[in-house]
Parts: structure tokens; sequence; C-alpha cells
């Protein structure tokens, strides 16, 4: 069993919401759809589900056409990010009311209803009115009714941004667990890179429309194919520095070298083993924030000369805003760091944490650190 | 004089502006009970506050004379028939104009509006050469028809402003669900939108009860409404006062009724379900 999105696009008043899209969802696989926010999650999956038709190309369920099918005669469910439920019937009523329309017996309905609720923790909620309920309580009972008609595909649309950051935690956790036990294909958005690495299974990173990489998502995350997918699977995003390789040297504007704030000078790195390979040429560096450091890691660290901008304390960790000629970096700290804004900083990169992109973006060498793995 | 205002400030002054309100609000209507309840005698002949003495006698030919109860009665056929047909044509409509966007959608929804700008008299001569002509004239069905012209759009925009607070994502969760179309219409839609659909009829019921003139205009013996019964009491023996004040109270009650059924949702009904 699998679904497969054969060359789907999809055009809404002569603006392109999707573009040509090839994915093959295999059964039984967790699948996150990760992107910021209008890159075209949303949009995938109600193309999936047949809440609207592509604009060209194919949806295949099982080698099987599907594409012009109704809604109603593909086995699907889905959560919304809002709790979407039926106000005026019972929790009971809301679960139950996609088998009453399979013509079941009542008592395997039953059967089916009670199980998904103890699974969900509801039983004690089965006579109330969803909106009765609290959001987590909602978002539950939203869950049980997309799980108990057994779909071969559950489409989850952000289940759990609507809620606060206890009842996320602990949905998070048994949702992975509640997939395992059903078999079905699902697919979840969401904005979140934790989320998805939290969630594992495979990972398709989406920016503007466009599916830039899919695969299993620890590679997604440790080998991005191009910059966009390591800006997008990155929190906070991916740190970039434009640079020059020429022979054994890497030139890039510096503020504190040569032409001052104008940034016409130039600092000179020593080119690093993995990037030795490559062709002389411009190149984009992208490192992650956990991987700026603000002290010296130790022999043959990139370093760099930094203003302070902000520092965000979030608790046990800093964010350290950092200015580096025209662009903004964020560093990731332990612990809280309190650095007065414009205070010259000296970074620090371990050349081993660095993947280099070439001009078109894409990957041209993976730090060494994600290889070794 | 100083005293009594005193006395005044020292009581609740908001309760005594809220009982003079009353006091005025209620002085027509108590006069119209009072008057129902007197012989025609008592009211021309004297002033009183009160009845000397209490007649039902009005209240007891009204509802002997079949003249005089069939009034009612055709009078709430063609208000049931407008109402169900009002909602039956609103609800789909509104529907569409809740849910999808067609060419024109929103020219569209102000013109259903401006056909109540019009006065219900301009459409009298039409009405009554139209029915006329194809044979509905003194029908039921024909003042009903008529007063859907007015009814209808108002029930358009009613529904619409309810139906938009129900999120689009109910009715995608229904078909996924694998509910068709009319089944989720019926079964889950509906029940979210009930107030408005009692409140969209309430003022489909109101207009229809209140309107004389298409009533009177379509209908001559069959169909001949409460309000043209009103009109034609005038005898030459004068006019009925007592008889025409019962028939005053009882027209009173069924507005009355259906005002205490819909009254939590009225205010939002007259805020075209936009709160």
């Amino acid at each position: 069993m699998a679904l497969e999105l054969s060359g789907v696009e999809k055009t809404v008043a002569g603006r392109p919401h999707i573009h040509r899209t090839d994915l093959r969802l295999e059964k039984g696989t967790m699948n996150v759809l990760l992107g910021a926010t209008l890159s075209g999650k949303t949009t995938l999956m109600r193309l999936m589900a047949g809440l609207e038709a592509p604009s060209v190309g194919r949806i295949l369920w099982d080698g099987r056409d599907v594409t012009g099918m109704r809604v109603q005669d593909r086995n699907v469910a889905m959560v919304y990010q809002q709790f979407i439920n039926y106000p005026s019937m019972s929790v009971y009523d809301n679960i139950a009311s996609p088998l009453m329309l399979t013509r079941r017996p009542r008592a395997e309905i039953d059967r089916a209803v009670r199980a998904t609720a103890e699974m969900l923790q509801l039983t004690p909620l089965l006579q109330r009115r969803p909106l009765e309920l609290s959001g987590g309580q909602q978002q539950r009972c939203a869950l049980a009714r997309a799980l108990v008609k057994g779909a071969g595909l559950v489409l989850l649309d952000e289940p759990l941004a609507n809620l606060d950051y206890k009842l996320r935690e602990e949905l998070r956790q048994e949702i992975p667990k509640i997939f395992e036990a059903s078999g079905a294909i699902f697919v979840y958005a969401t904005t979140e890179p934790e989320e998805a690495l939290l969630l594992g299974g495979r990972t398709a990173t989406l920016w503007q429309g466009r599916v830039t990489q899919f695969g299993p998502t620890p590679d997604v995350y440790r080998r991005p194919k191009d910059a966009i997918t390591a800006r997008v699977f990155s929190d906070p995003p991916m740190n970039f520095l434009e640079v020059v390789k020429t022979g054994g040297r890497l030139r890039f504007a510096d503020p504190t070298h040569g032409g001052g704030a104008g940034g016409g000078g130039g600092a000179d790195q020593l080119v690093f083993a993995a990037m030795a390979g490559l062709a002389d040429g411009p190149y984009t560096l992208g490192f992650r924030a956990n991987h700026l450091r603000l002290s010296d890691p130790g022999p043959g660290a990139l370093r760099f000369a930094t203003r302070v901008a902000v520092t965000e304390i979030t608790g046990s960790e800093t964010f350290v805003h950092l200015d580096h000629g025209p662009s903004r970096w964020v560093a990731l700290v332990h612990g809280v760091r309190d650095l007065a804004p414009g205070a010259a900083q000296p970074a620090f990169v371990d050349p081993a944490q660095v993947y280099a992109f070439g001009p078109d973006g894409a990957l041209a060498a993976t730090a060494a650190y994600a290889t070794a793995a | 004089m100083a005293r009594t205002k005193a006395k005044s400030r020292a009581i609740n002054g908001s309760a005594v502006v809220m009982t003079l309100y009353l006091l005025f609000l209620l002085v027509p209507i108590y006069w119209l009970v009072v008057m129902s309840l007197k012989t025609n005698e008592e009211i021309l002949s004297s002033f009183s506050l009160w009845p000397r003495q209490v007649s039902l006698a009005n209240y007891a030919k009204i509802f002997t004379d079949p003249s005089w109860y069939m009034g009612y009665v055709n009078s709430l056929i063609y208000v049931v028939e407008n109402t169900v047909i009002s909602i039956a044509v609103a609800l789909p409509a509104a529907y569409a104009f809740s849910r999808y966007s067609f060419l024109g959608d929103k020219h569209l929804f102000f013109w259903l509006l401006t056909n109540r700008m019009a006065p219900p008299a301009v459409f009298a001569l039409p009405f009554f050469q139209l029915y006329s002509s194809v044979g509905l004239f003194d029908t039921h069905i024909a003042v009903a028809l008529a007063h859907t012209l007015f009814n209808v759009p108002l029930a358009v925009w009613i529904l619409e402003g309810f139906m938009s607070g129900v999120p689009k994502e109910i009715d995608e969760t229904a078909y996924v669900d694998g509910y068709s179309f009319p089944r989720f219409f019926i079964r889950i839609f509906m029940p979210l939108i009930a107030s408005g659909i009692g409140v969209a009829a309430f003022f489909c019921f109101m207009f229809s009860w209140v309107e004389l003139l298409l009533s009177r205009t379509l209908t001559s013996v069959d169909a001949k409404p409460i309000a043209a019964v009103m009109t034609r009491t005038v005898s030459a023996s004068g006019m009925d006062w007592g008889l025409l004040s019962a028939a005053g109270v009882l027209t009173i009650v069924p507005g009355a009724l259906v005002i205490y059924f819909v009254r939590n949702y009225i205010a939002k009904g007259f805020a075209l379900g936009r709160v």
C-alpha cells in the first residue's frame, strides 16, 4: 500500500501554489512535511486527501489512479490545527460518526469507539460535548475520530500548534505510539524542525511550494541537499557566510579588516579538509546556531570578528545574535549569558561542522561530523 | 413638591425611568385589551380606565363567526407557507454565498438586499395582474410567494452570517469522514446554525404576518387575511370598536409567542448573524 504523487502541480488563479512534485509515501511510515507558513504544506495535504484536485499530475493509491475520486470514497482521515469536532454531538457520537456511515453492526462500532477513547484517555469524557472540553481534550477527540475508522492515510495538519507547551509535549509523545499501532500512512505537517526530529520517520522539506528534499529525517537533517533545505530544517535558521575559494585560502568580507564599515576588505582563512577537493570559486558556508561558539574550541577553528546585536535568554540556553558585516548570525550557547549589545565578540566554528554550498545553492561539501555518523 | 422630589431621589433613579418607560410603552396595548373587554356603549359613552362590566362577547363573536376566525386561519396558512418556502430556498443560497466564491458573488449578494428597498406597493400591481392571469388570485400560495420576494433576501443575509461563523474545516472533516453533502448538511450543519434558522424564520414570520397591502390585494374571499377582515368592519351602524379591539389583541398573540421562543437570538439576528 502506498500513496504516490506523480508530477502533481497546483495553480490557483494563475499563481503556482505547488510546483511539480513527485512523492511516494510507503505503508506504515511516518512522513513529516516541514516548512514555514505558506510553504504549501496544507495544500499538499489537501491534494493528498482529495479535498482539492491537482491542476496537473496524478495521485495514485496502490498504483490505482484516484486523482478525480471524491474524498468520501477515499479511505483518508484528517486532523486540523484548529480543534474541529461536531459541536452538536457528544464525544462518543463524534468518534462514532465515521463508523456510523459504514453501516457496521452497532456492537462492533461501540467496541471500536471505546477502544480508541481508551487509547486517547477520553473514556471519562464520552458523554460530554466537545466545547465543554479543554483544548488538549478537543484535539484528542479529533484524533480519535481520525483513527477510529482505520483509514489508510491519516493527515495531521499542525495538530499541536494551537496547544500549550505542556499538552504539546504530552501528545507529541503519544502520536508516534498511536501511529505504530495503526499501520497506516501518517503525514504530519509542522513548522518546527525540532518536531520533525522528534517524530523521526521520513521528512519532506517544503519551500515556496516546492519539495526540496525527501528522505529519512536524520539524513535530511545531516545532509541537506541545498542551502534552502538546510535553512528550512534548522531552528534558528542556519547561519551563512559568502566566501571565495582561491587555491588553499578562503576569502570573505570581514568588517574588522581593511575597509571598515563599508566591508570592502577581506579576511583569509585556511581551506579545511572537506573543501580541499573543491574547485576554486564562490561558495556559501553554512553552520547551525549550536555550532557557532563564543569561546575558542581549539586549534583549526575558523575565527570571526562579530558584534553582539541582541541576546535572548530562554532559561538554560541563550540565543546570541551577532552581526558579521551585513549578515546576522545566531549562536546558541548554554547557560545564561548577558552580553552588552554592540560589544565586539569573537566567534568560532569548528570546520568539521561547516557545510559548503555552491553558487547554485546545491550542497558541495558536507560537514565532516554528518558523514561520520 | 420639594418633598416628592427628595423622595424620588431616594428611590432608585433608574427604576423610575424604567417604570415610566414601560408605562408609556404599554398604554396603547393596555387600552386595546381594555377596549376589547368593554361593550361598544361603554367605549363610546364615557372615559374609564378599566371596564365597569367585563364582557367576553367580542371574543366569542370572533371564535364563532367563520368570516372572522377564517381570517386568522388564512393568515396563518400563508405565513407558514411563506416561512417554509423562504427558509428552504435561503438555506442553499446562503450556503453557496458563505462557502464558494463565484463570478459576481458580492454583487449578487448585495443585489439581494436591494429587493427590500422597494415598498411592497410597487409590486402590488404586477403581482395582481400576473397572479390573476395564471389563476393564482385569492389563494394562500399567491400571498406566500409574493412575500418571498422580501423574505428570501433577508433570510439569505441572516443565514449567511450564521453560516460564515462555522469553520469551513467542519465541512471538510465531514466529507473526509464519509458524509455525503445532503447528509452532512442535515445531520451536522443545520444543528450548528439552528439558532440562525430560528431567527430567520422569525423575521419571515413577522414580515408576512404584519404585511397588509399585498395580502389584501391578492385575496378576496377564500384566502382573506385577518388584517384585511379588520379593515372591513365599518358597517351601517358605525364602527364595532370592541370587536376590532378583540381582533387586534388576538393578532398580537402569535407574534408575541414567536418572539418569546427566539428572544435569546434576536439581537444576533438583527446584526445579521455577524456578532
